[in-house]
């Protein structure tokens, strides 16, 4: 056990100075990871973290980690969760690169999660897991507490599973229960080494175990135990008490929120503003099946949820329902949205509005399920038969998929169009402060139903194009304006079974030209950060906002000339994005695929965009993108440096040796 | 079904300006008329009445009424159909769907409508053939069938649709055939039931596998190998010399004659549509000894998925009041203040 004294910490927006801020008394942020068995309650741990740092006043941005099996077999490398946090006084948008602070509840945890520990970081262990059971099934062949394999590290390492059990002790529990209380031991601990108030988490526990108030005694004095062996500890081990300011945030409302909530959210808003009821058909899949769990509790919305019996049912009575007046809504992950494929060929066949929202997962096949990964937007563009175009809009972060969601159900019902918002494994579980909008500052865009013919004294004409190439919404239902609809090619304006050559010609043309039309009803791409032309911008769709975000900032105090462009908008893209780029000597395109996004940019504008691939199942590190960033600056001054290779035993993940 | 005021309307009043494009002599022709002429029977409104089909030849169906239609995707109709009824129940919603659409590509979709009791009228047309891709067997043809994939005759035992349909949970189940004189009678019966009402009707594929159902429905053969199920009535057939009767020893039902029209000396049973094990044993009883039973063989309604789904919505929501900006401000929140002040906790 090392003995130095610890200093942990770091600036994520202070670029190359990151290092000399880890010495700092008072940091601009912190990357604290907790990491156990699937069933320690490390996520649980992480989300109560999470809430007493957003209370705190910090920013903050997390990243939950875990196994596909709900319960992998105890002990193993296989079977480790990890959650994530980085707060801190600045703004923050990434989850960080290297925690410095570690928190492995057995060897296994320790095993996977050490190796991205900054050096000089903090190891929390709790020796009373390090069994040499526990130690064979994590692939030691000795304890690493012991070897001296950790020297890189400060390691306080003692017998938490003891000093639980001891806490606990007058409340009666059997064993086992007695040790699920360890994550809020540990809680505590954590609570006093970032001078929290526990007060909160109290009356949560409280709350939670309401009806078994013994538990919640229990676990508040395992909390309390945990917070006190702090103060001990901080005179004679490597622990220290750190504080960290709150960020300076625009006065108002707050609250934490994921990705999925954001998006469950922002579809109820855009239902309202569209003065629609909303039907939601789902099946469950991970991680997309939050937002189902989410909708069924906002029923009070006009929303009916529908758990299908599978994807494609799923999808198409959601498009049913469209076509009975309401806002269909379908959401899944990769497999699952393949699926849906043929559907949504129907619903653009027959200009039905529509969102399906893809959380996408690692891929091909079954993938990662639990793992991010950007590789669907390929399947999301142009993965349908036929020339089959749909708009396709991808959050940045889970706040951002608030925005995204309603701008989905404004562009569905506008244009009579299924629409796909792409979010990721990473958005959907992540969190991070949100400020409450208010619902009055949203613009509605209430739907027009046609209620009389729009042919007088003739039939109707359900596919009779208005100046954007929009047909009428014809609810079912409605007297005289019965008409029928299908996948069929069908004739100009009355929609009847046609197939003639110069028929197909003329409504495909019309079906793209409506979707490409729409590039002119979005805001023009903006800048994120720098100026509008320069020597490199940095262009990147979905959750990599945070670290390129992030990589660009520190690269400009650097003195680069470096941009970030970040397009929500990924089909069909901004009118003015072809323009934008060409003020641009390079462009460099980080995706969490194997460049998807630079092909659709080289076929759209012919620019040599540059694919920065990753495909680990982990988001970027900012010094990943830093590194590259920097090798378009070679020989430039202000670059020294930067040219040296990234190093990878900082990146947020090492690979795991499954056995 | 749902309790309208009946609409006035004529069997005209159902066509579409739509040129009909089947074979000629199709039997999908015959169910065409039989649907048309049931719709101003049961006094049905054009304006809420919605015919969603998959695709195959059956599935074109919706071009020809004059309501609401949706023609879909290959198997997928039932989802559709689940979709309008949960959005708009007032909606008298019809499913055309075909032996390969229904059983094969759709199976599964056919299986959860039937349990979650959807109230809608689902036409099963079994012509025991592929038609619309030119002749394959299909998973309704008997062994043996020849066709283009099967070029010594098919090897696969066929699925049942009626008792397929039982065994799903299906409340309502009843057989007809294309140009039967009955099959109004036995749609009719199909709209009066509130639920998921199966329908499946025999069709004659003309091209593809002509006169299929000769056996139990050419006119000379009809009596005798046809028996037409009623509420209330002696399970009868061949003219009234011939019945079922169940056979206490092995508890299956058995052909009996019946001397002088004396039926109760015969032990013939009499049907009863709310009886689910006779109903499973009508529906599985092997052509040939037995007679093909024909009418409507199970009606026992309960409750409807769309009510059931009105009515968990009106629990979950009872007392809540559709706030967004307190929706959007649920759980944990803090403010922050004008600069300098102390972040506070609100709830």
């Amino acid at each position: 056990m090392a003995t130095r004294s610890a200093q942990y910490g770091s600036a994520e927006g202070a670029g190359q100075d990151a290092q000399a801020s880890v010495h700092e008394a008072s940091p601009e942020a912190v990357v604290v990871r907790f990491a156990g068995d699937s069933g320690d309650g490390m996520q649980l741990t992480g989300g109560q973290f999470t809430l007493s740092t957003a209370l705190a006043g910090n920013d903050l941005a997390t990243f939950p980690d875990f196994p596909a099996e709900i319960r992998a077999p105890q002990g193993t490398l296989f079977g480790v969760s990890a959650f994530q946090i980085n707060f801190g006084s600045s703004e923050i948008t990434t989850a960080g690169d290297a925690p410095d602070v570690l928190v492995a509840m057995n060897p296994a945890a320790l095993k996977t999660n050490v190796q991205a520990l900054k050096p000089g970081g903090l190891v929390i262990a709790d020796t009373g897991e390090f069994t040499r059971r526990n130690l064979e099934k994590a692939r030691y062949e000795a304890s690493p507490l012991d070897d001296g394999s950790l020297a890189r590290w400060d390691v306080l390492a003692f017998d938490i599973s003891a000093l639980t059990l001891e806490a606990v002790k007058p409340f009666g529990l059997g064993n086992k229960e007695a040790l699920r209380c360890k994550n809020m031991w540990t809680l505590g601990l954590a609570l006093w080494m970032f001078d929290r108030d526990r007060q909160p988490l109290v009356d949560w526990l409280n709350a939670k175990f309401a009806k078994s108030p013994v538990l919640a005694q229990a676990n508040i004095a395992a909390l309390n135990a945990g917070h006190a062996y702090g103060e001990t500890a901080e005179l004679a081990g490597p622990l220290r008490k750190l504080h960290v300011d709150p960020v300076a945030s625009e006065p108002g409302l707050y609250r934490t929120i994921t990705g999925a909530e954001a998006v469950s959210l922002g579809l109820v808003a855009g239902a309202q503003l569209a003065n629609l009821p909303m039907f939601f058909g789902g099946y469950p899949i991970t991680p997309a099946s939050a937002i189902l769990h989410n909708l069924v509790k906002m029923k009070e919305f006009g929303v009916t949820t529908f758990q299908a019996e599978d994807e494609i049912a799923a999808i198409c009575a959601a498009i049913g329902a469209s076509y009975a007046g309401q806002l269909g809504v379908t959401s899944s992950s990769g497999p699952g949205i393949a699926l849906k494929g043929e559907a949504m060929g129907l619903a653009i066949m027959t200009e039905l509005p529509l969102v399906i929202v893809n959380s996408q997962r690692g891929g091909p096949s079954t993938g990662l399920p639990t793992k991010t990964e950007q590789s669907d937007l390929y399947q999301a563009i142009y993965g349908r038969n036929g020339d089959a175009p749909l708009p396709v809009i991808a959050a940045r972060s889970p706040a951002d998929a608030f925005e995204c969601a309603i701008e989905a159900c404004r562009i569905a019902v506008a244009y009579m169009t299924p629409v796909i918002l792409l979010t990721d494994g990473y958005i959907g579980n992540a969190s991070e402060p949100w400020k409450v909008p208010d619902p009055a500052s949203f613009t509605p865009f209430p739907v027009a139903f046609l209620d009389e013919s729009n042919n007088p004294g003739g039939k109707v004409l359900p596919y009779k194009r208005d100046a954007r190439g929009v047909r009428p919404w014809i609810k079912a239902g409605t007297p005289g304006l019965m008409h029928r609809i299908g996948g069929i090619e069908k004739a100009i304006d009355t929609g009847n079974i046609d197939y003639a050559p110069d028929v197909h010609q003329a409504q495909t043309d019309a079906r793209k030209a409506r979707i490409d039309g729409l590039a002119h009803d979005v805001p023009p791409q903006d800048v994120a950060l720098g100026e509008a032309r320069g020597r490199l911008a940095v262009l990147g769709w979905g959750s990599t906002f945070g670290p390129i975000h992030q990589a660009v900032r520190r690269a400009r105090r650097r003195g680069l000339d470096v941009s970030h462009v970040h397009v929500r908008h990924v089909w069909p893209l901004p009118a003015n994005l072809g323009e934008l780029l060409g003020g641009f000597e390079h462009v460099l395109v980080p995706e969490m695929n194997t460049g998807q996004f630079k092909t659709v940019l080289r076929d759209q504008f012919l620019i040599d965009a540059v694919p920065l691939a990753k495909t680990s199942g982990q988001p970027f590190a900012i010094a990943e993108i830093e590194a590259a960033i920097a090798s378009f600056f070679n020989g430039v001054t202000g670059n020294e440096g930067g040219e040296v290779a990234v190093n990878d035993t900082q990146l947020p993940a090492p690979e795991i040796e499954h056995p | 079904m749902n309790d309208m005021t009946p609409i006035q309307t004529t069997l005209k009043d159902w066509e579409t300006d739509q040129e009909v494009r089947w074979c000629p002599g199709c039997g999908d022709y015959a169910i065409l008329k039989a649907v048309q002429r049931t719709l101003p029977m049961v006094g049905a409104d054009p304006k809420n009445t919605v015919f969603v089909s998959g695709i195959g030849c059956s599935s074109r169906f919706p071009y020809y009424i004059e309501s609401y239609g949706f023609h879909t995707i290959h198997g997928r109709a039932p989802a559709f159909a689940t979709g309008i009824k949960l959005a708009n129940p007032e909606l008298d919603v019809w499913l055309v769907t075909g032996d390969g659409d229904g059983m094969s590509i759709g199976g599964n979709h056919t299986m959860h409508i039937l349990r979650r009791n959807l109230d809608c009228q689902i036409m099963l047309f079994n012509n025991e053939i592929y038609g619309l891709t030119k002749g394959q067997y299909s998973p309704t043809s008997r062994v043996g069938t020849p066709s283009p994939t099967s070029p010594i005759g098919s090897v696969d035992r066929p699925a049942l649709p009626c008792a397929f349909a039982l065994g799903a949970g299906a409340r309502f189940v009843a057989r007809g055939y294309d140009v039967s004189k009955d099959l109004p009678e036995v749609l009719i019966a199909a709209y009066r039931h509130k639920g998921a009402a199966f329908i499946e009707i025999f069709q004659n594929c003309i091209v593809y596998n002509k006169d299929r159902f000769d056996d139990f429905t050419a006119k000379a053969v009809a009596s005798d190998n046809q028996i037409m199920c009623k509420d209330g009535e002696p399970l009868l057939f061949a003219k009234e010399t011939k019945g079922l009767s169940l056979d206490l020893e092995t508890l299956s039902l058995k052909v009996v004659d019946v001397v002088d029209g004396n039926w109760q000396a015969a032990g013939v049973a009499v049907h009863n549509p709310r009886n689910r094990g006779l109903a499973h044993m009508l529906v599985e009883m092997p052509f040939g000894a037995f007679p093909m039973a024909l009418g409507v063989i199970y009606d026992d309604p309960a409750p409807t998925f769309e009510s059931a789904v009105v009515a968990e919505r009106a629990t979950l929501i009872a007392g809540k009041t559709p706030d967004l900006g307190k929706l959007l401000s649920k759980g944990q929140t803090w403010t922050v203040a004008a600069p300098s002040d102390k972040h506070g906790l609100m709830d």
